[in-house]
């Protein structure tokens, strides 16, 4: 697919549920690590963990609700369970286990939600996760973490992995385009300042981060330097970049590929408020539910692309 | 390694009126919180932490040897707290601020504030669950502690008590014993009018544990009843428990349907600890 990059010419990488799976694989010598799978392992791609480390593998079958509670009683014991499944069904079906069972005890789960947004395309809306940002940075005592590309998901992967506390990671089906080329530095809660520019900012996360920096190639073709965020840990949020980010350029543009409501943009939305007012706009997928088609027909279709964030980015400097 | 308690039969008659006593005398100066339902599984309390099943240290509460007890039905938790202070947990004179500002005794049980609980529960139908995560971790681990795990029988209408139970019977999970508190009463009505469930001794056996049937305020019967689930191999157990809501005390009893999760008035306090035997 292309989401609709046309100025930059992007390598491809892994999508970001293989390079979870990978990642978890590579980090599954340590014994404490157990894998919760609900029947979707070769989509989540803990299939690879599996392969290797069948005794710390469970498929428990289409059970979300039993898989968090089994992941919660894992880490109450000590493992540290890698509860895995399609985002919406993990955050969704089992948002009540999540909340009690989970968030409340603060326990060391990790919550790795595959197939986020509207990019899995043809399943349509009932495969699609585009709330579950907002649900995972409801709950208290939560990371969430939504990673770029191939190199920032295995980064991700790995410091969720050696973090205590519980822990949401989003990931998504289509190959990505890669942002690092040489390997992501990654840190749970600090934006990576993937292109400078003091004009205007764009923070985005997830396939919106590689639509923010073709969106850039334009804006600098019109004289127009944009700073582009790569806010990969959506809680806790990095203040201080987008503090900077406020007073060092003209305005800010949010992108994220999640409903309006509580994800990204909301949470920017606090931290400018209160740290620094400043013009804003927003490019997300409002607040409706998405339909079936091909992946980038539904980018285009729900105004998630590049030229999308370039008109944002206008409006933010129009004044 | 920790130890089991184990009290003579005496003993154990006198540390049920004593954890009756505490049901009643912390609700009723709460003013709220669910006496009838902590009533009713008092004996199985009792045998589980004092007639030799449980092994526990109060003092080194997380010991990862040791036996766990999750109270699903988490509303029963004056229950529980009475009989991990009467364990050594914590004071017995604590509980009294049961539901009250800054005490650890919350209106359910709170796994980050107070020694002794093993989950947080209140809503309903996850205990189960959380109780085959221990289980499993302790035979990765190689670990011989027991998960015992107490629901009420209303509680199964939750979907995922029998997710879970699919589970525990398919992975023959025989370091898991669950426990049915069949008080046969819920929030609004008697479960048989409600979303009757019978036979639950078949719905469990179907999906692959042992099953036994025994009355649960029969201190014999709880004992015999969990030592049979230790010497079962290869599939886990379910004991259903028939109870009486509010089992002890008079006034609760003969009206079981109307009481769930109100407290005895203070006027009422004197007759039921008279009715449990246990005038303080």
């Amino acid at each position: 697919m292309s989401f609709g990059l046309s100025r930059i010419d992007f390598e491809y990488g892994l999508a970001t549920r293989e390079a979870f799976g990978e990642a978890l694989a590579e980090a599954g010598s340590d014994e404490r690590i157990v894998v919760v799978d609900g029947d979707v392992n070769n989509s989540t791609f803990t299939n690879k963990f599996a392969e290797k480390y069948p005794k710390r593998f469970f498929n428990v079958g289409i059970a979300e609700s039993n898989l968090v509670g089994i992941a919660a009683g894992f880490a109450a014991s000590g493992k540290i369970p890698v509860a895995a499944s399609f985002s919406v069904f993990l955050m969704a079906n089992a948002f009540d286990q999540i909340r009690m069972s989970v968030a409340f005890p603060n326990l060391n789960v990790k919550l790795v939600g595959s197939h986020a947004g509207i990019s899995i395309g043809e399943d349509g809306p009932s495969q699609m996760a585009i709330e579950d940002v907002a649900l995972a940075c409801a709950l208290p005592g939560f990371t969430v973490i939504v990673p770029a590309d191939e190199a920032s998901a295995r980064a991700a992967t790995k410091a969720m992995l050696e973090r205590e506390g519980p822990t949401f990671l989003r990931c998504g089906r289509p190959k990505v385009p890669v942002i690092y080329k040489d390997g992501a530095d990654f840190h749970v809660g600090r934006a990576n300042t993937v292109r400078d520019g003091d004009d205007v900012t764009i923070i985005a996360n997830g396939i919106m981060v590689a639509m923010a920096l073709d969106a850039a190639k334009a804006l600098e073709d019109e004289g127009v330097e944009a700073r582009v965020l790569d806010m990969h840990t959506v809680k806790p949020i990095d203040t201080e970049a987008i503090e900077k980010a406020a007073n060092e350029t003209k305005g800010i543009v949010v992108a994220e590929e999640h409903l309006a409501f509580g994800g990204l943009g909301s949470i920017v939305s606090m931290v400018v408020a209160e740290k620094k007012p400043t013009r804003m706009t927003f490019v997300d997928l409002g607040d409706t539910y998405a339909t079936s088609g091909t992946p980038d027909e539904l980018l285009v279709q729900y105004g998630l692309t590049p030229d999308a964030i370039l008109d944002a980015a206008r409006r933010v400097l129009k004044d | 390694m920790p130890q089991a308690r184990s009290e003579d039969r005496t003993q154990l008659e006198d540390i049920t009126r004593r954890l009756r006593k505490h049901i009643i005398t912390s609700t009723t100066k709460a003013g709220s919180g669910h006496p009838s339902t902590s009533l009713s599984m008092v004996e199985i309390l009792t045998v589980l932490y004092f007639g030799g099943v449980l092994r526990y240290d109060p003092t080194n509460p997380t010991d990862p040897d040791r036996d766990r007890f999750i109270l699903s039905k988490g509303h029963g938790a004056p229950g529980l707290y009475a009989v991990l202070a009467v364990a050594g947990f914590f004071p017995e004179d604590d509980l009294i601020t049961l539901r009250k500002l800054g005490s650890p005794l919350e209106g359910h049980p709170n796994l980050c504030r107070l020694a002794g609980v093993e989950a947080s529960t209140g809503s309903l139908g996850q205990g189960l669950s959380m109780g085959i995560g221990h289980a499993l971790a302790g035979k990765l681990d190689d670990r011989d502690y027991r998960v015992y795990v107490m629901v009420g029988d209303g509680e199964c209408q939750q979907g995922q008590v029998w997710e879970a139970a699919m589970h525990a019977g398919n992975n023959a999970l025989d370091n898991l014993t669950l426990i049915v508190d069949r008080n046969r009463h819920q929030q609004t009505d008697a479960v048989s009018k409600v979303q009757p469930l019978d036979p639950l001794d078949d719905k469990f056996g179907d999906f692959g544990w042992e099953v036994s049937e025994i009355d649960g305020h029969s201190l014999d019967e709880v004992s015999a009843a969990l030592d049979w689930a230790r010497s079962v191999t290869r599939k886990p157990q379910a004991i259903i428990a028939n109870t009486v809501k509010g089992k002890g005390v008079r006034l609760l009893e003969e009206a079981q349907a109307k009481w769930h999760g109100k407290p005895l008035p203070p006027e009422e306090e004197q007759r039921a600890l008279a009715d449990i035997g246990a005038t303080s």
